[in-house]
């Protein structure tokens, strides 16, 4: 039988994918693809947690996080846009301007 | 326990959850390795759309739903539509984070994970805050609690998705009238704070 | 009567507080005049209470309100007002009130003007506490606070510099401020742990509540808490070994040395041993008190010679009360309470005359105070020798003045004891007395000038201030003519204090008395011969005998003060610098340097973590939140 643990098995795997994502690119893009992988890994979950022990709670979780991942995506892209315009490229390296 | 997994493997339930998990593990791993952005963009909408099989395995058919239509409908065609202002054919050019160090953090981290989850749960003194109704579909159900209990967050989610609707559209659509990826040589007089550099290559 | 208890407490109070309006001012005359006032209200309801007290005889209790109430121990802020405590407030407010209206002329050009009188009558107030207290923490607490106001005005002149000791016999007034401080602090911790002795055993603090329950307390009990609470009034009254403070003290204005030896200091540890007559009375204590006894005719011989050789005006006159405080503690010691007291107040007169009078003198010479530069001052300063050489009279103790009745009555009680070696030592002291105090008088104003080829021009004191002496001269007078008064006035207190002379002594008295005033006689005319006279026979300096033995001893007082020095002083600043350099500066300073360093060197090692590029911070980011993961899992499974 697939049990809670399974799921949770493959959550972790997919987070551990998206941090590798975060830690391995330097695209700020890509960033945000990975960490809406992380996102996803979460909501299963939380969606899995849910079924197993009969609770909505899991669920209700995992709408608002669909909900945060929607608006992050929407004002995320706005900055992109905008940063792109500025310097010409998406590249964490050249955006290295926090050094004090 | 690999009898285990083949006998799972025979129901329907487990065939399922192997096949997803497959395949979204390994699409969500083009994600983050391709070099091409159009294609790791694929391969995550692939990927979320197989993440609502999960879901639908797990009962939560409402929340399945929403994550086709949120995330393939709505955050991958946003993907889609930013991707016009940048060049997405081209292949991304980075130097990548050694790549040692990122495996052994990103190894480590599901190592840890996984042990943690692998390890037995006392569930006993668990109780369920929002039980499922029996009988009830779980959409109607899912609406049950949202509008009651979950309310006031339910609508500040609301005001916050359009917050951040305004504010993409504030900061994406400013000086919407210059083109960024043509060369920009003609418009010599836009001498505002965008500082448009030319292609590299 | 409770309002009058509480004008006098107070008024002294309000005229500190007045004061310290205007501390940071310009001088301001009204100052002073505004808290000689207030001073003189509160002797005038001193006053009002002792003529109360006499005619009805009936003692006030006041409690003013609960200070400290902790489970059992609960003591109240009250005060008494009976024959002791009245005795000590008129005469304190008395001296205080002409020290005042003194001081408005003396500090006239100083720039602290207006602070020297919030510390004054601070002094006056806390010293009101002390007598008026109906408890021992009460008068501790006075105690403290005459304590603190000696502290503030013996070093008033803070800004003096510390002069060499062989040009002029003077220190710093700081230092003389730290000194009297430090020797009082020691002896107070003794007067406390009388204090904790006697609420131990007693279980209470007010006086009559402890004294009521002496008889059952055990000899032990009773002799720790007599020794520990004399030691208190040692430090305060300057008794050796604790006596070099008093001398020192003289840096201070000469105002505040007359307040503190006549009225409102030194006085306050014979306050402490007649207050507590019941429990030095006790047969249980009789060696302590006998040591008392000892130790004042001891402390009355050993500053009357030191006085012998002085050269200072201020520093004989300081011996003189350290003598007649001797006088006091014997009388006390000897079971005569009610003659140490009745000395007090008479020896508080005619001391703050000498002491004003000194201060004319230093006034008139431009703070030069060394005899030998003085001599026929009379003519300057008709006024002030009639009230030099009166009050020195009165000190000598030559009937009518008060001097001698107080002195002769404490005579004749060592007589009366059968301690004749007291008795003889009483006598002699008596005898050099007379010698220094007219020696002193006979230096300064009769014999040579040799002050006008020094270039001092001399001039009188300011009238009002003259004038307000006068009633201490009266009082040096008349006081003692109101003894066998007094004796039944104060007989009411108790048994304790009651003390008659035997048949013998009676039939004897007129006799010790004409010896006594013989002696003192021919020792006023031994100073005449040696030191008044003008012409060929005028004094001279006798450097061969300043190299003698005996004076370079005396002068050197006994050589207790570099003993002090060398022996306690040097070290314990020698350990003290051992303590700076290897604890403090090796363990203390260089722990707390390492931590300090510590996040020094971290900060610098990490600071290269801060690229600016945020693919380097979320890399840390990561290792930060793998490191949590393990630590929460770890933790899981060893919980």
């Amino acid at each position: 039988m697939i049990g809670l643990s399974h799921y949770l098995i493959v959550s972790a795997i997919i987070f551990s994918i998206g941090l590798i994502g975060v830690l391995r690119r330097r695209n700020l893009l890509m960033l945000f693809f990975a960490t809406e992988i992380m996102l996803n890994a979460v909501n299963i979950a939380f969606a899995a947690i849910s079924h197993y022990y009969n609770d909505l709670t899991g669920q209700m979780f995992a709408f608002f996080i669909i909900a945060i991942a929607a608006s992050e995506v929407a004002v995320g892209l706005g900055i992109l846009i905008v940063l792109y315009k500025k310097h010409g490229s998406l590249d964490l390296d050249d955006l290295a301007s926090m050094r004090g | 326990m690999f009898e285990n997994f083949i006998t799972s493997l025979m129901t329907v339930e487990g065939f399922a959850f192997y096949l997803f998990s497959f395949l979204t593990i390994g699409l969500f791993s083009v994600t983050v390795m391709s070099k091409n952005i159009l294609y790791s963009m694929t391969s995550l909408a692939a990927a979320m759309v197989l993440v609502s099989g999960f879901f639908f395995l797990l009962g939560a058919d409402f929340l399945g739903v929403i994550q086709i239509i949120v995330y393939v409908g709505a955050v991958i065609a946003l993907y889609a539509f930013a991707m016009m202002f940048f060049d997405a054919t081209r292949d991304i050019k980075e130097k990548n984070t050694n790549s040692f160090v990122v495996f052994l953090l990103g190894g480590m981290s599901a190592l840890v994970l996984v042990l943690m989850f692998a390890a037995p749960i006392h569930s006993n003194d668990i109780q369920a805050l929002y039980p499922m109704t029996e009988g009830v579909g779980n959409a109607q159900d899912v609406g049950m609690v949202l509008f009651t209990k979950y309310l006031v967050p339910f609508e500040v989610a609301a005001v916050m998705l359009l917050v951040a609707m305004i504010a993409g559209i504030i900061l994406a659509g400013k000086k919407m009238n210059h083109s960024i990826t043509e060369n920009m040589e003609i418009d010599n007089d836009a001498k505002d704070e965008i500082m448009i550099q030319k292609d590299k290559e | 009567m409770e309002n009058l208890v509480y004008i006098a407490l107070f008024a002294p109070f309000a005229g500190s507080l007045f004061a310290s309006l205007f501390g940071m001012k310009e001088r301001e005359i009204f100052v002073g005049v505004v808290a000689s006032i207030l001073i003189f209200i509160s002797f005038l309801a001193s006053a009002l209470l002792a003529a109360n007290l006499y005619m009805t005889g009936e003692v006030i209790h006041v409690r003013m309100m609960d200070w400290i109430a902790v489970g059992d121990f609960n003591v109240g802020f009250g005060f008494v007002v009976d024959h002791i405590s009245v005795t000590m407030m008129s005469v304190v407010t008395l001296v205080s009130t002409v020290v005042h209206i003194y001081a408005i002329g003396y500090m006239d050009h100083d720039r602290s003007f207006n602070r020297f009188f919030s510390y004054l009558s601070a002094f006056v107030f806390s010293m009101m506490i002390l007598v008026m207290s109906d408890n021992f923490l009460g008068l501790f607490i006075g105690w403290e606070g005459v304590g603190v106001c000696s502290w503030l005005l013996v070093g008033f002149w803070y800004h003096k510099e510390d002069k060499p000791k062989e040009e002029n016999p003077s220190i710093s007034p700081s230092w003389a401020a730290n000194e009297a401080f430090i020797m009082n602090r020691i002896a107070d911790l003794g007067m406390l742990i009388g204090i904790f002795i006697l609420y131990w055993n007693t279980g209470s603090l007010r006086y009559d509540e402890v004294f009521a329950q002496l008889p059952y307390l055990s000899e032990t009990v009773l002799a720790g808490a007599a020794i520990a609470l004399f030691i208190g009034a040692m430090g305060k009254s300057a008794q050796f070994p604790l006596h070099t403070w008093l001398t020192d003290a003289m840096e201070g204005p000469t105002p505040v040395s007359a307040l503190i030896h006549a009225a409102t200091m030194v006085t306050a540890g014979v306050f402490l041993v007649v207050r507590s007559n019941p429990l030095y009375a006790m047969p249980e204590v009789s060696g302590v008190s006998m040591f008392i006894a000892s130790l004042g005719t001891f402390v009355a011989f050993y500053a009357a010679s030191m006085a012998l050789v002085e050269r200072d005006l201020k520093r004989i006159i300081a011996y003189s009360t350290l003598s007649q405080l001797g006088y006091m503690f014997a009388a006390a010691g000897l079971g005569a309470y009610w003659i140490a007291l009745f000395h007090l107040a008479a020896h508080a007169f005619f001391k703050a005359l000498l002491f004003l009078g000194g201060g004319n003198v230093m006034h008139a010479m431009n703070d030069e105070l060394d005899l030998f530069k003085m001599g026929n001052l009379k003519k300057e300063m008709r006024a002030t020798w009639l009230y030099m050489g009166f009050a020195s009279i009165a000190l000598a103790g030559l009937p009518p003045l008060a001097g001698f009745w107080s002195k002769d009555a404490i005579i004749e009680t060592a007589f009366n004891e059968q301690t004749y070696i007291l008795w003889f030592m009483l006598v002699v002291t008596a005898g050099m007395t007379a010698f220094y105090s007219f020696r002193q008088v006979f230096l300064s104003f009769h014999g040579e000038d040799r002050h006008t080829p020094l270039g001092f021009h001399p001039h009188e004191m300011y009238t009002f201030a003259l004038v307000a002496m006068f009633p201490l001269a009266v009082l040096a007078l008349i006081t003692g003519w109101f003894m066998s008064a007094y004796k039944v006035f104060i007989y009411h207190i108790g048994e304790s204090v009651q003390y008659e002379m035997s048949e013998h002594t009676h039939h004897l008295a007129i006799y010790l008395g004409l010896l006594v005033i013989f002696i003192v006689l021919a020792s006023i005319a031994y100073a005449y011969m040696k030191y008044a006279r003008t012409g060929d026979k005028a004094w001279k300096r006798d450097e061969a005998k300043e190299q003698g033995f005996f004076y370079k001893l005396l002068k050197n007082q006994y050589y207790v003060p570099k003993f002090y020095e060398e022996f306690i002083t040097k070290p314990y600043s020698m350990i003290s610098e051992k303590f700076w350099t290897g604890v403090d500066l090796k363990i203390v300073d260089a722990t707390v340097d390492n931590i300090a360093k510590f996040f020094y060197t971290t900060g610098d090692k990490t600071r290269s973590m801060q690229t600016g590029n945020l693919s380097n911070y979320l890399n840390w980011m990561a290792v930060g939140g793998v490191i949590l993961l393990a630590v929460a899992a770890v933790s899981a499974i060893f919980m």
